[in-house]
């Protein structure tokens, strides 16, 4: 079978885009953590241990129940080169954790990459389900009977007073994070977002950048996700998160509507301006990308540009990345050659694209 | 109140760490916590999660003065790990660790999750053990109850009763 695919494609069905509320909400993640007795947490297990762990979590892959969700793919991290770990990061199917320093690693995907299973990263096993859109309750329904199957195979780490067991006791109980990336250029303009992000953080939910712990929120994409995962049941941390994104989306789309009220000359300058350099430019840095295209994805949503597909928005914005770059142009590029590389790209797709371009 | 590092905007976040019986209070605005990283996990360049977890671990609460003579000294008797590692590491070697260092983690858990306990999925498989385990329990209870009162003919059925779930826990 051909694992080509994965590595040579930047469109993971999360980013097609579509889905409930897609105007704002890019994609909606479960991540669930489990462990095996009686085997040691990948930190401490030994190189035999964990390559024991590996084997009975590609045994339950054998199981006819689980193929009927869908056919997976399982790929040891030991067999890809640095590129394709990166690639598969900037995709989200992997952790920089799984990437960088896993022993006896591996990553288990679905035809359509909706779900990634990793191996030993820094718990036995993640289930992770990324759906388009706003699809929270969907990825949960998905991800909870992934876990069942694996679940009457494997003997899981559980504790009746403090449930799943897991490394990091950020994790412990549901061992659930769930996680909705949302795109909300018009709340930073009208410089909302401090106050309703301050908010977010008082009601136990967390909020970071698009790539993950420690990076900023470029492109004005943040990911909100839980925090407490002790003494809320999944459907309570779900519900929770659902509310609080549903809101968020109503003060997004008011403040957009403001925008285009009060300050529409404005806006179509800003988005134009945006559309223009990404249609021209030879040299372009990946935050000044990120920001354009933000501008642009946002002028598609107010009808201000026509004929691009938020499609093409959410893939370049994968594919404007350095591991993505590299892999398509198909050598090792220095950061000014991939500023070339990444004005190039992005041309070449709103050439293809856009017809009609501005309205 | 106001935030103590730029003096101008009322503080939102108040923090208290105690380490080695020395306490110290934060209280920060939003815009301070974000520029200086340090409240906010993700925020670029913060103390990464762990570093956040591990102040939060070094903390000995005062009102219990046997936890705070010898807390770096229990170890897990299955990966080995010590709870001093683990206040390092913030992250715990294997499932017996949470039962070895039990009596220290409801203060974490608290912090971190405003809870102790899980109210959430139970695993079908062993989840039903629990399940069966804790009908055995009333019924070996109200067996020793009913043998006090000499009401042996209703003992006789809890007797029947208990062998029938043991029978059904043994086959599981
Ligand atoms: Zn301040
Ligand atoms: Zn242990």
């Amino acid at each position: 079978m051909t694992q080509a695919r994965f590595f040579e494609n930047a469109l993971s069905d999360w980013m097609k885009g579509k889905g409930p509320d897609s105007d704002i909400v890019i994609s909606s993640r479960i991540r669930i953590a489990r462990n095996i007795n009686p085997y040691p947490f990948p930190m401490l297990a030994t190189n035999q241990q964990s390559k024991e762990v590996l084997d009975k979590i590609s045994e339950v892959l054998e199981d006819e129940d689980l193929k009927t969700i869908s056919r997976f793919t399982m790929l040891p991290l030991s067999g890809l080169n640095e590129l394709q770990k990166q690639v598969l990061v900037e995709k989200h199917l992997i952790s920089p954790a799984l990437a960088n320093e896993s022993r006896n690693g591996a990553v288990i995907l679905s035809d359509n990459e909706s779900i990634s299973i990793m191996v030993n990263e820094e718990d036995h096993l993640r289930i992770q389900c990324l759906l388009q859109g706003f699809q929270i309750k969907e990825a949960w329904d998905l991800a909870n009977q992934i876990d069942d199957h694996f679940e009457t195979k494997l003997d899981y780490a559980f504790d009746e007073s403090r449930g799943y067991l897991t490394s990091c006791p950020t994790n412990v109980g549901t061992g659930i994070r769930a996680s909705v990336m949302i795109h909300l250029p018009a709340l930073v303009l009208t410089q909302q977002i401090n106050r309703i992000l301050s908010a977010i953080t008082q009601v136990g939910l967390a909020v970071r950048g698009l790539y993950g712990e420690g990076s900023e929120a470029i492109g004005n994409l943040f990911q909100i996700s839980n925090q407490i995962t002790l003494g809320q049941s999944e459907e309570e941390i779900i519900n929770n998160l659902y509310g609080v994104v549903r809101q968020i989306i109503e003060h997004e789309r008011a403040a957009r509507q403001k925008l285009m009220y009060e300050t529409k000359a404005k806006i179509v300058d800003r988005v134009s301006r945006s559309y223009g350099i990404l249609s021209y430019a030879a040299i372009i840095d990946s935050k000044e990308a990120s920001q354009r295209l933000s501008d642009v994805r946002l002028g598609i949503d107010l009808g201000i540009i026509q004929n691009v597909s938020p499609t093409v928005l959410n893939e370049l914005l994968v594919m404007t990345q350095p591991g993505f770059l590299q892999q398509y142009a198909g050598e090792k590029l220095s950061p000014e050659e991939r500023d070339v590389r990444r004005a190039e790209l992005i041309r070449e797709k709103f050439r293809k694209v856009s017809a009609g371009g501005v309205a | 109140m106001i935030c103590q590092e730029c003096g101008k905007k009322p503080a939102t976040l108040h923090f208290t760490k105690i380490v080695n019986g020395e306490k110290t209070e934060f209280h920060i605005c939003e815009t301070c916590a974000r520029e200086k990283g340090e409240m906010i996990p993700g925020t670029p360049n913060s103390f990464s999660i762990h570093n956040l977890l591990s102040g939060l671990l070094d903390f000995e609460p005062s009102s219990s003065a046997t936890l705070a003579q010898k807390p770096q000294m229990a170890r897990c008797e299955h990966c080995g790990l010590t709870y001093a590692q683990f206040s390092k590491l913030g992250r715990f070697g294997c499932s017996s660790c949470y039962k070895h260092f039990a009596d220290r983690l409801d203060p974490l858990f608290k912090r971190v999750h405003g809870s102790t306990t899980h109210t959430g999925k139970v695993p079908k498989r062993s989840g039903g053990m629990i399940k069966y385990k804790r009908e055995l329990e009333s019924l070996k209870k109200e067996l020793l109850l009913r043998i006090e009162r000499e009401e042996f003919e209703q003992a006789a059925s809890l007797r029947d009763q208990i062998r029938e779930l043991e029978k059904k826990v043994a086959e599981a």
